[in-house]
């Protein structure tokens, strides 16, 4: 048989013949993004077969969590999608405070809707752009990643961090935004349409970008419900589901927009859905700042609901008030006891429906925690998106996926 | 059309009578709790059913009650009816001993890994799921980590010392270092001059 084959190529006795290759894409391949292993039987450059290997960076975040008071759990949903951790960080304050029945004031709410879609920018930014990278254009993501940076100056001004922001707290932020933070936000504002439409115009209607993206990578709406795709992914076959329309959180409910959707459900889509999204972001904020504006006087000085057995103090009325000194060490020391309850709370993540499944026994810490990771759900369905497409297709799916393996191994 | 709680119970309640127990609603969500054999069927009426329509499985995990004897696992599923914009939850019970449920990876893809990550964490053995292997941890692991007989570290803990964390103390390797080679007294002697460096 091999003879047949490959008349110029002598087996050594003993040689397993094999018709296809075995190509290992990860762990650590600039390809993967991240830490994943993709097995694949090629034939030829026609993939056959990919099996997926996970949990490289596992850091058991839930077993972690039930050792933890509820304000340090919030440093471990940073490191869960970390392209856009302010929204995991929303989310699991709201989660928190669904369960002990705290209420944010409208403020606060808009605070955050302004930093979720930021977040929301800054993760479709690199993910749309690593697009790019990964099919040969370099410039379009060096371009956006000088908008990110900004973004980033926003959290940092708000927070002090910037990559695992820890942005937030139970019941509001740790302090109000500044003036500085404000400019940065309008600065933004203003700079970034620009950019971004000019992104936009080096590639969606590029000629080889939608060569390269259209068709490949495809997935069907039934199909992607089962394997339970959420997000712009879900959005990109035509399913119009998105978390902030159909159980509105932190007050979306008072904002308008529209929520993009595709119908192929391949990368050209993906890629597509996510651009309008940032543009969508773009209104949600615009409108957010508009609203954050009409407070005045004391109003503009709220940040945080009145919640003193959860939300850690000022740290100046640490220092100087009794009341403020007990909480602070009562919380800090994980001293307050968490009402008995089930929980599950969700929020639109950046590549979909991040939620938190909590259970409270009474305890200090959680019972249970368990996190709905929107990209290890989704992942599985890698094999059937690339069976039969080229391996550079199948390269191109794994990015417009927009998988992070911190989320996908928690 | 709107589907409610109400209308969701009193359907399940005519399929399946006094098999699903433990009716609650906590912040607005409906639970209850499905007899183990059960959860395929009940899945599927959900699935089916022409007013229901729970197609879309949001969630799978599981949490261990070590204090209910005889059902110490609980697998919860979480569905969404994305038409009617309504979701519940509901938990089946299995015994630790012998923790063996239906896998629903038949109905949903998605189901898949997510019942390997709860194979992979709890240990519930899925009957029928096509590759029930760890997912996240070590292949060779031999126990199942997110069952509560295995407490994180006490932070609490007087009988350990910095020491074993490599710092300060004597850096001292503990008894094996005492038997291997040298005396105890020689090591300090050793790490004493190192302080001094």
């Amino acid at each position: 048989m091999s003879e047949l084959l490959h008349p110029h190529i002598k087996l050594p006795e003993g040689s397993i013949e094999k018709q296809t290759t075995t190509l290992n894409l990860g762990p650590t391949h600039p390809a993967t993004h991240g830490v994943m292993q993709n097995i694949i039987e090629l034939d030829g450059e026609r993939i056959v077969s990919t099996e997926q290997t996970i949990g490289y960076i596992h850091r058991a975040f839930e077993k972690l969590s039930e050792r933890r008071p509820l304000y340090q759990i919030t440093t471990l949903t940073d490191r869960l999608n970390y392209c856009s951790s302010p929204i995991n960080n929303m989310g699991w304050h709201i989660t928190c405070e669904k369960l002990l029945g705290v209420k944010t004031p409208k403020r606060v709410d808009y605070l955050r809707v302004v930093i979720m879609e930021l977040a929301r920018i800054s993760d479709h930014l690199i993910c749309n752009s690593i697009v790019g990278v990964d099919s040969g254009a370099y410039t379009g993501f060096l371009y956006v990643m000088q908008q990110r940076e900004l973004i980033y100056e926003i959290y940092e001004e708000i927070c002090g961090s910037r990559l695992t922001t820890n942005i937030g707290r139970i019941g509001g932020f740790e302090r109000n935004f500044n003036n500085t933070a404000f400019e940065k936000l309008d600065k933004f504002l203003k700079e970034f349409p620009k950019v971004w439409k000019e992104f936009e115009d080096l590639f969606t209607r590029n000629r080889i970008f939608m060569d390269r993206l259209k068709g490949t990578g495809a997935i069907s709406a039934e199909r992607a419900l089962s394997y339970g795709f959420t997000g712009p992914n879900l959005r990109a076959t035509g399913v119009d589901y998105d978390v902030r329309v159909h159980t509105p959180y932190s007050s979306y409910e008072d904002f308008d927009f529209t929520v993009p959707v595709g119908n192929t459900g391949d990368n050209y889509d993906r890629f597509l859905v996510r651009g309008e999204e940032v543009w969508q972001s773009l209104h949600i904020i615009e409108q957010a700042k508009r609203k954050l504006d009409e407070f005045k006087g004391a109003d503009a000085e709220v940040y945080h609901a009145d919640a003193p057995a959860y939300y850690l103090p000022e740290k100046k009325d640490v220092y100087t008030k009794m009341e403020a000194l007990i909480w602070h060490f009562k919380i800090v020391m994980g001293e307050t006891d968490i009402p008995k309850g089930e929980v599950y709370q969700s929020v639109e993540g950046a590549n979909g429906e991040l939620g938190f499944y909590l259970i409270s026994d009474g305890g200090r810490t959680p019972y249970r925690l368990h996190f709905r990771r929107p990209c290890f759900i989704y992942y599985q369905a890698y094999p059937e998106l690339t069976k039969g497409a080229m391996l550079s297709d199948a390269i191109m799916t794994m990015s417009s996926l927009n998988l992070i393996a911190g989320e996908m191994d928690a | 059309m709107s589907l409610t709680n109400e209308i969701i119970k009193a359907r399940l309640v005519e399929k399946f009578g006094e098999q699903l127990t433990e009716w609650a609603e906590p912040y607005g969500m409906l639970s209850f709790t499905a007899p183990k054999d059960t959860n395929l069927k009940v899945m599927q009426f959900l699935f089916d059913d022409e007013t229901l329509q729970f197609r879309f499985l949001t969630d799978l995990t599981a949490v261990h009650y070590p204090e209910r004897i005889g059902e110490e696992l609980a697998v919860v599923y979480h569905l969404h009816n994305l038409a009617d914009n309504i979701r519940l939850r509901f938990k089946v019970f299995a015994n630790i001993q012998q923790p063996d449920v239906f896998t629903t990876s038949k109905l949903y893809e998605s189901a898949n890994w997510m019942e390997r990550e709860t194979y992979d964490f709890f240990g519930i053995n899925f009957i029928g799921h096509p590759n029930l292997i760890r997912i996240l941890n070590v292949d060779e692991m031999d126990y199942f980590p997110m069952r509560k007989e295995f407490p994180l570290e006490d932070q609490t803990r007087i009988d350990k010392d910095d020491e074993m964390f490599g710092r300060g103390g004597t850096f001292g390797y503990g008894i094996e270092k005492e038997l291997v080679g040298g005396t105890l007294a020689e090591d300090q002697k050793h790490n004493e001059g190192s302080e001094i460096l």
